[in-house]
């Protein structure tokens, strides 16, 4: 059963990937929308099944590398955690198959396409489904992988070939880290195995090592390493400039990878490692510190974006941002409420302005858009829901997940907390800000396209909208409805089981009314006021942006990040090499070595055949001065 | 064992190649290009055969066999263990896929180079089961006859100086490893390894046998700073040669480490660790520095190759199991996955007529399954999980790990370069918008090319997922060298307290 869910996808993959081009374009994308849905049925039964009967399992499939110590095998654990994540995973990842029937229908590459979204979802599941870190890494760079293929599909495009590298590569900055901490994990413990590992934890716990020349401890030291790792799947500070860089790729993509599941996976470790966690208080400040500072960063430099889908990226950033604090605050499982809510809703945005895009004939830039509401009224509508669930709109599903992260934020009670509670509310009324931007830029005010007439702008195909309601559903009622499994309240006591771990009780007091209130109510209000100011009375925000030009101008290039790494590491790394090539191989190695030992041969052969003139009279001079030589020596012995 | 069945593996190439040079039906070329496959596939059936009849849970030498040749001086004697099974199959494997390869670049003498090719195969075999230092070294600089003269008549415009700079750098370790072998019978009365492996050598002495061996080894690994020769023989080297070269004659110093270094002067290895992790260090970055910013492919892959090596004698002095079979699966992948990798840039060359990156770009266009098997190999040169590229590696780091933290975190980094040279490689050269009008003309892999790449890409990906066929065969002869290195260092550091 386990194994249907794994194996669908990468049967998809293989069947469209290699013989697409005998199947034809529809049914490559009837098989592979087939094989992960049935996938997704299957996901949702063992979803069910755990939280009814406590089903949990770890099917081991086969060996797959043993030496010396290290033992690792290929398997299938099923846990309420990974339950959750492959509900999430197949079901947003059929939806976007079935979109992308209809979104990618004048690309000549569809079957290669929905082969690489297959191969995706079959790298997802194995990253989700692991028990071990071994396996973890490996579904780890699959999914960096498929990521890479997908930024990277419309080959042609210079932009999107440099996106796709430098995803891949700033994700192997963060998988050096990974690695690292995998090293560390099997030096201290002896083991890869989760299980092994986290029942050992404790007994560590207060085990020192020199690292790099520093006394650390060891478990705080697995922890930084894996959370790097964490960092760039995740898109947070400093690792964060390849994602809004990933928009390159087509629009289902950025919903089903980079916004509903893949850069959830750093997420994902932290919660699966809690056990370890639980025992490094100081790195999960920092993972507060980090995940808050990502959201209020990415929200802010969203204000100042127009690109349609880069605004929505940088919102990925920084919900993901909330989710991070909210573990770095200990509600690992609140963390994960705001994962699968946020996929919903984040899918929905997306491929919302998937639709957006296609109606406007591949335009992104929001200010030539607006007034179209009338045109595109369904995809509106969705966008409308996306929206209010994003920014926490009271009963929708954000509403419920984003508010319970400030809550515990503030519970946590030390400064970080309270910390992190204050820039919680403030990023909120920031996303409130730039997601009605978006909208209101998008739909109403004048129609601002040159380009094309107003009446060539039309509505998607069903087959686009129809996923976009499906999620649509989930963005309105799943945190209502998934709340009380989540917070493991009412018929749900004791849902995580072991899967999360908790060294004290997640408290159950609640924070004063006004903290509670204080965020709905600011977001409601932040509706008129960005009507006011991006619609009514445009000349606010045009003073605005000229009376403070250096921080918009700030925002409005993303603090700077990319061209401060091209210098720092792009262009010194082209600097170094060239150096080291022409400099050190060229001019001291090779003109010391081989070519200095040959011209040092070539030099005496020369000197030796000026011996040789072929004049009589110099080898009888020569012979001449040798014989007498001899002779003195002889006679003065 | 009544079958000498080692001296077969050995002589059978040998014999094939007299015959293409002797008889006269062979000068066709075809059927001296049929007759080569035919016998090189034999000794392919052949090794695989010794594979299955191998035990591997057993550590000593299996299969020995023994010679007087000079009576009480050398002997001949060739044996396997775990460690070098491996390097004949991948040798015997390696082989064939070669002959597929050669065609018409090969414009003239192709008989002889099929000869050059096979006689090589045997003096690889012989290095990889001998047994006896002299005959090891017999086969060991004989191997780089053929090498020399496959540069030399059948390369690319510079072949003579490259040819030159190989044989310089290659002469001087030799004639050190030389005159360390026969200090080292004026020791001890004998070159037979296993009893070498008993008797122990001096520790007084080992530190000058473990230098002059690894002035050999260094130079064919080849280690940072001897490297250069390595870009240079491989840009001038026709395809076939630069596969042989990167899949299995660069293994031989690989596995002259673990035969030699470790088993015949443990002192010496534990006191020269130091200065290997510092010289792979330096070969892991500073490779990867240069390859990225190469505007040759053949250079790029050959300074890759360098940085690959950079792991594997890392791996090996760190004297942990994951460490050593990382570094044998490390070699093993690195053959497959080099070799398949010099072979995609022959199809390109072959076309096109040039090694230059910048004269390429989006052959994905009219090449959509080179396009594919190129992508394999270039993710299994970056190490990505799932192909042999990353088990290597991997094995490595963690040994490395184990020993020095230090030294294995800015291995990692090498790791992180990798990927980037690879992928620019690759996007410089598959995608992108056709500019240079030669690009629009090509054709996609005709039926042999497909056969190689696809083989190789199957096999690459096959161990990458299930890599217990290969770590099994090498753990126990793995642990049981560690166990004789461990002996060794403690009775030496019990006899100096």
């Amino acid at each position: 059963m386990e194994k249907f869910i794994i194996f669908l996808p990468l049967s998809a993959a293989i069947i469209s990937g290699f013989f697409g081009k005998i199947i034809g374009n529809r049914s490559s994308q009837i098989i592979t929308s087939l094989f992960v849905s049935l996938s997704a049925l299957i996901s949702i039964y063992i979803f069910y099944d755990v939280i009814n009967n406590g089903y949990t399992n770890n099917v081991v499939i086969a060996k797959w590398i043993s030496s010396g110590q290290l033992d690792v095998n290929w398997s299938i654990k099923i846990d309420q955690l990974s339950a959750v994540m492959l509900v999430v995973v197949t079901l947003i990842s059929s939806i976007v198959h079935i979109y992308s029937i209809g979104y990618m229908s004048h690309d000549p590459h569809q079957p290669r396409f929905m082969s690489y979204l297959s191969l995706f979802t079959f790298a997802m599941l194995v990253l989700v489904t692991s028990d071990n870190f071994l396996q973890l890494f490996f579904g780890w760079e699959g999914v960096g992988l498929c990521s890479y293929f997908l930024i990277g599909f419309w080959f042609k495009k210079p932009t999107a070939n440099a996106a796709a590298i430098k995803a891949f590569i700033v994700n192997r900055v963060g998988d050096f880290g990974f690695a690292l901490g995998i090293f560390l994990v099997f030096y201290i413990f002896g083991t890869v195995n989760y299980e092994e590992v986290f029942s050992q934890v404790f007994i560590y716990a207060d085990n020192k090592l020199n690292f790099l020349g520093i006394e650390l401890n060891a478990i705080n030291l697995i922890c930084f390493l894996l959370f790097i790792g964490a960092m760039g799947k995740s898109a947070q500070i400093f690792l964060h400039t390849w994602l809004p860089d990933a928009m390159e790729g087509p629009t289902p993509v950025s919903a089903l990878i980079h916004a509903a599941t893949m850069v959830t996976a750093g997420v994902f470790l932290v919660v699966r490692c809690s056990p370890i966690y639980e025992y490094s208080p100081i790195i999960l400040n920092f993972i507060t510190i980090i995940g808050m500072t990502t959201a209020l960063f990415a929200a802010s430099v969203a204000l100042a974006q127009n690109d349609i889908k880069k605004i929505i990226a940088y919102s990925t950033c920084s919900q993901l941002g909330y989710m991070f604090f909210a573990a770095g605050v200990g509600a690992y499982n609140v963390a994960m409420f705001h994962l699968f809510t946020h996929a919903f809703f984040k899918a929905l945005l997306f491929l919302g302005s998937g639709s957006i895009i296609h109606s406007f004939q591949n335009e992104q830039d929001i200010n030539k858009m607006g007034g179209v509401y009338k045109h595109l009224p369904y995809t509106y509508t969705l966008m409308i829901i996306g929206t209010l669930a994003l920014t926490g709109f009271p009963f929708l599903s954000g509403f419920y997940s984003k508010d319970l992260i400030i809550e515990f934020a503030y519970l946590k009670g030390n400064t970080f907390g309270y910390y992190a509670c204050a820039i919680g509310i403030f990023t909120a009324v920031l996303t409130s800000i730039y997601s009605w931007r978006l909208i209101f830029k998008t739909f109403h005010g004048e129609y601002s396209n040159k380009n094309q007439p107003l009446s060539s702008i039309h509505e998607s195909p069903m087959i686009m909208l129809i996923p976009l309601i499906i999620l649509a559903v989930g963005s309105i009622f799943a945190g209502f409805i998934f709340k009380d499994l989540f917070m493991q309240q009412g018929s749900f006591i004791d849902f995580w089981q072991g899967s999360i771990f908790f060294l004290e009780p997640l408290t159950t007091n609640h924070p004063p009314k006004e903290i509670v209130y204080l965020t709905p109510i600011l977001v409601t209000i932040s509706i008129p006021f960005s009507y006011y100011i991006f619609l009514k009375n445009k000349s606010i925000t045009d003073n605005l942006v000229n009376g403070n030009k250096p921080l918009y101008l700030l925002l409005k290039n993303k603090w700077y990040f990319d061209e401060l790494y091209d210098v720092l590491f792009v262009k010194s790394s082209k600097f170094l090499g060239k150096y080291l090539w022409k400099k050190i191989d060229g001019l001291i190695i090779d003109r010391f070595g081989p070519d200095g030992l040959s011209s040092l041969f070539k030099y005496f052969s020369i000197k030796a055949v000026k011996f040789q003139s072929g004049f009589v009279y110099q080898y009888a001079f020569i012979m001449l001065i040798g014989f007498s030589l001899i002779l003195t020596i002889i006679i003065i012995n | 064992m009544n079958f000498p069945i080692l001296s077969s593996l050995i002589i059978l190439p040998t014999i094939g190649a007299l015959f293409i040079l002797f008889s006269r039906s062979s000068s066709n070329y075809n059927a001296a290009k049929y007759i080569s496959l035919f016998i090189s596939l034999a000794n392919f059936a052949l090794s695989i055969y010794l594979w299955l009849l191998f035990d591997s849970t057993n550590s000593s030498f299996q299969f020995v066999e023994e010679k007087n040749w000079i009576h009480g001086f050398i002997n001949y004697k060739v044996g396997i263990d775990g460690i070098s099974i491996l390097f004949i199959v991948l040798t015997t494997f390696i082989t064939p896929l070669c002959i597929i390869s050669v065609n018409s670049t090969i414009k003239n003498k192709l008989k002889h180079f099929l000869v050059a090719i096979l006689f090589m195969e045997t003096m690889m075999i012989g290095v990889f089961c001998s047994l006896d230092l002299v005959i090891f070294y017999l086969f060991f600089e004989a191997g780089l006859i053929p090498m020399f003269l496959i540069i030399g008549i059948w390369g690319g415009e510079r072949r003579v100086y490259s040819a030159f700079k190989f044989f310089l750098y290659t002469l001087l370790g030799s004639v050190l490893m030389l005159i360390a072998i026969i200090s080292i019978y004026w020791m001890t009365g004998t070159t037979d390894v296993i009893e070498l492996y008993q008797l122990g050598i001096d520790s007084k002495y080992q530190n000058l046998l473990w230098l002059a061996f690894f002035s050999s080894f260094a130079v064919k690994t080849p280690m940072w700073p001897v490297h250069t020769w390595l870009p240079d023989a491989h840009v001038e080297a026709p395809t076939a040669g630069s596969v042989l070269l990167a899949a299995i004659l660069l293994k031989m110093a690989g596995y002259g480490f673990i035969r030699f270094s470790i088993g015949l002067f443990p002192i010496a290895s534990e006191y020269f660790v130091p200065l290997i992790f510092t010289l792979s260090l330096i070969a892991i970055i500073y490779t990867s520095f240069v390859a990225l910013m190469q505007e040759d492919m053949k250079k790029l892959i050959a300074y890759s190759s360098v940085a690959h090596m950079g792991f594997v004698t890392m791996g090996i002095f760190t004297m942990t199991p994951q460490g050593i079979e990382g570094s044998i699966f490390q070699m093993i992948s690195h053959g497959i996955i080099s070799a398949a990798l010099f072979l995609c840039v022959g199809v390109v060359y072959e076309r096109m007529h040039t090694r230059e990156i910048s004269k390429y770009g989006g052959i994905v266009s009219v090449m959509p399954r080179y396009a594919v098997v190129f992508m394999i190999f270039t993710l299994g040169a970056l190490g990505l999980p799932g192909t042999t590229g990353f088990i290597g590696e991997f094995l490595i780091l963690l040994g490395t790990f184990k020993v020095n933290f230090t030294v294995a975190t800015i291995a990692s980094v090498g790791v992180i370069l990798g990927a980037a040279y690879m992928l620019w490689l690759y996007r410089r050269i598959v995608f992108g918008e056709i500019t240079n009008a030669e690009v629009k003309k090509l054709v996609d892999l005709n039926r042999s090319e497909m056969i190689i790449l696809s083989v190789l890409a199957i096999v690459s990906i096959f161990f990458g997922f299930y890599p217990d066929p290969l770590l099994s065969t090498t753990s126990a002869s793995v642990e049981g060298l560690i166990e004789l290195f461990n002996m060794n260092v403690k009775i030496y550091t019990a006899s100096n307290l």
